[in-house]
């Protein structure tokens, strides 16, 4: 029983959040905070996969985020909204609760495809230079929808609230907090299944000495595959998640400003520790919110934060340490296999 | 059939030539070393017979098995294992993980299985973990499994590099200087050591290895290269009474 503590306080706490959201114990603004704080989670584990435990940079997530949520967003509108393109929409708002999952897929689907761009040449290529390649894959997505006038084109594409009112229609409560919730834990859930097996550390195998890794029998092409298709995968669901919860995406949105926030959550949390980028995570979008008075300033205070903690703490928060490895007692109550 | 057989092999890099018609058959069990002066072309022979290099003339066949545009990593599935000149261990990863990591090819289940912790998923890592525990437990490794190599001792490393090179359960083990950087009693366990993996698992070891103590008191045969060719070939009495051996290694004016 103590084994599962973990994951039934995990469920309780979703529970919890979600009926004290429901009353209006939790107000909008409580809620979107945490909403953007589920996403952030997901999109800092994810690229912590590739910087992390992979040891190169990326500094394009925001780019495979964008893909993720246009196509979730181009699917659910068409589905469920009148627009542009089809007109009436295609399914009766009774079936949003089906379909939304089935279009939070297909986005991240398409956005772990997207992620071969960086794959395939990282087969070659390393460091530095595959850097400038995942920036130009930013850059290419971004292009690619401005000027791609059906979607909206920079102007941004709208509309995705119909599904998310569709949902509301069968059963009023918070859909959305509640599948940023389960959308976190199931991305946590995947990466540290992934990372914890031989299979997965094949991944810091090839980030500590490639060369050793590939005369010991690890086929580094394919790890590489699996882990950028797997990191943007996931980035592709944050991104469907973030498109709903707004009901409005912009291309913008995802450009390099997203990517470094990304990265800066992942250098914040430390390389190599899914606690850690989780820890980051919330205390990066709480610092984001706790520092709104500042207004703009607080893109000189939260740089010259990163500043002071890369001098005093270059290794980040965790290092590459889990919460379990610092806290032994931790290990008594939860039993991932 | 030869479990190694090396034909002609050549290897150029722009104008120099690393390794030049190079030739070796080596049967089960044997031990075989290679021995020259620096730059003669050992490591590079090692870096192709393990497909880390390609060949620019000549084959390498194992177990009958053309290797020539096979990578590394296919190389090793034929039942090749290696250690460096210098330890590549993976510095970040506990000795149990980087023994754990080299059986990567006998892993063999999907990336849903992983996901989905499927039977198959638990029976492989079971083996995985049982394979790497009985070889630290062998190797006398066991009371270090759990720290980073980096905080062992040299002696240690170069343990359980050897030790993670036989994980992968080869036909053919590459030694690639293993003596190197080790005090005379380290040296006199790695010989214990040698031994005793040649006598218990059935293995080919053919081994880089500039100490002559550690040659002559393991190895059956011995090739002698400089320059990128073969110069001497023959037992361990017949090479230390080899002129041109002698030549290769103190110059011409033998005092």
């Amino acid at each position: 029983m103590q084994k599962h503590t973990f994951t039934i306080s995990l469920f309780v706490g979703i529970f919890a959040l979600t009926v004290l959201a429901q009353f209006g114990v939790i107000n909008q603004y409580l809620q979107s905070v945490i909403m953007l704080m589920g996403v952030n989670i997901i999109l800092s584990t994810s690229l912590n996969l590739v910087n992390g435990y992979m040891g190169e940079f990326s500094c394009g997530h925001g780019g495979f985020m964008c893909v993720g949520a246009y196509v979730s967003s181009v699917i659910t509108v068409l589905c469920f909204s009148k627009n542009q393109i089809l007109g009436a929409p295609l399914l009766p708002p009774s079936l949003a609760l089906l379909a939304f999952p089935i279009a939070l897929f297909a986005g991240a689907a398409v956005a772990a495809v997207a992620g071969l761009v960086v794959a395939i040449p990282s087969f070659k290529t390393r460091g530095d230079y595959l850097a400038i390649i995942t920036l130009a894959a930013n850059y290419i997505v971004i292009s690619a929808i401005d000027n791609m006038e059906i979607i909206g084109g920079p102007r941004g594409f709208m509309g995705m609230n119909a599904t998310v009112n569709g949902m509301k229609g069968l059963l009023d409560i918070p859909w959305m907090l509640l599948w940023v919730l389960f959308g976190t834990v199931f991305s946590v859930w995947l990466l540290r299944r992934f990372v914890t097996s031989t299979l997965g550390k094949g991944v810091p195998a090839i980030a500590q000495d490639e060369i050793a890794a590939e005369i010991m029998s690890v086929d580094t092409n394919r790890m590489k595959l699996i882990a950028f298709m797997l990191s943007s995968g996931i980035a592709g669901l944050a991104g469907g998640l973030f498109a709903h919860i707004l009901g409005y995406v912009n291309p913008h949105s995802f450009d390099i400003m997203k990517s470094t926030e990304v990265m800066v959550m992942v250098y914040l949390g430390g390389m190599g520790s899914l606690s850690g980028a989780t820890l980051s995570a919330v205390l990066f979008t709480v610092l984001l919110e706790v520092l709104r008075p500042l207004e703009i300033w607080k893109w000189v205070v939260i740089p010259l934060l990163l500043i002071l903690l890369m001098q005093f703490r270059p290794e980040g928060i965790m290092g590459n340490k889990e919460l379990s490895d610092l806290f032994p007692k931790l290990k008594k109550f939860y039993s991932f296999k | 059939m030869p479990l190694l057989e090396v034909k002609g092999l050549t290897r150029r890099f722009g104008g120099l030539i690393a390794v030049n018609d190079f030739n070796i058959e080596l049967g089960e069990r044997e031990m075989v070393a290679l021995i020259g002066p620096n730059g003669a072309g050992k490591t590079t022979v090692f870096n192709l017979v393990s497909g880390f290099y390609q060949p620019s003339e000549g084959a390498i066949t194992i177990n009958g098995k053309d290797t020539r545009s096979m990578r590394p990593h296919q190389v090793t599935s034929l039942g090749v294992a290696r250690t460096f000149q210098g330890i590549r261990l993976w510095g970040e990863m506990t000795v149990l993980d980087n023994i754990r990591v080299s059986q990567h090819y006998r892993a063999g289940y999907s990336l849903l299985d992983c996901f989905l912790r499927t039977k198959k998923y638990m029976l492989r890592e079971a083996e995985i973990e049982r394979v790497a525990w009985e070889l630290l437990e062998a190797m006398e490794l066991k009371d270090c499994a759990l720290e980073l190599p980096r905080n062992l001792s040299y002696g240690l490393q170069r343990r359980v590099e050897i030790a993670r090179a036989m994980s992968l359960k080869p036909s053919l083990l590459l030694l690639d200087e293993p003596a190197a950087g080790l005090n005379s009693a380290d040296v006199e366990g790695l010989i214990k050591l040698v031994r005793w993996i040649h006598d218990t698992f059935p293995v080919t070891i053919w081994m880089i290895e500039h100490q002559m103590k550690v040659v002559m008191s393991l190895c059956t045969r011995i090739k002698v290269v400089d320059f990128g060719a073969t110069i001497a070939d023959g037992s361990p009495s017949e090479i230390q009474a080899n002129p041109a051996v002698i030549k290769a290694y103190l110059g011409d004016d033998t005092i």
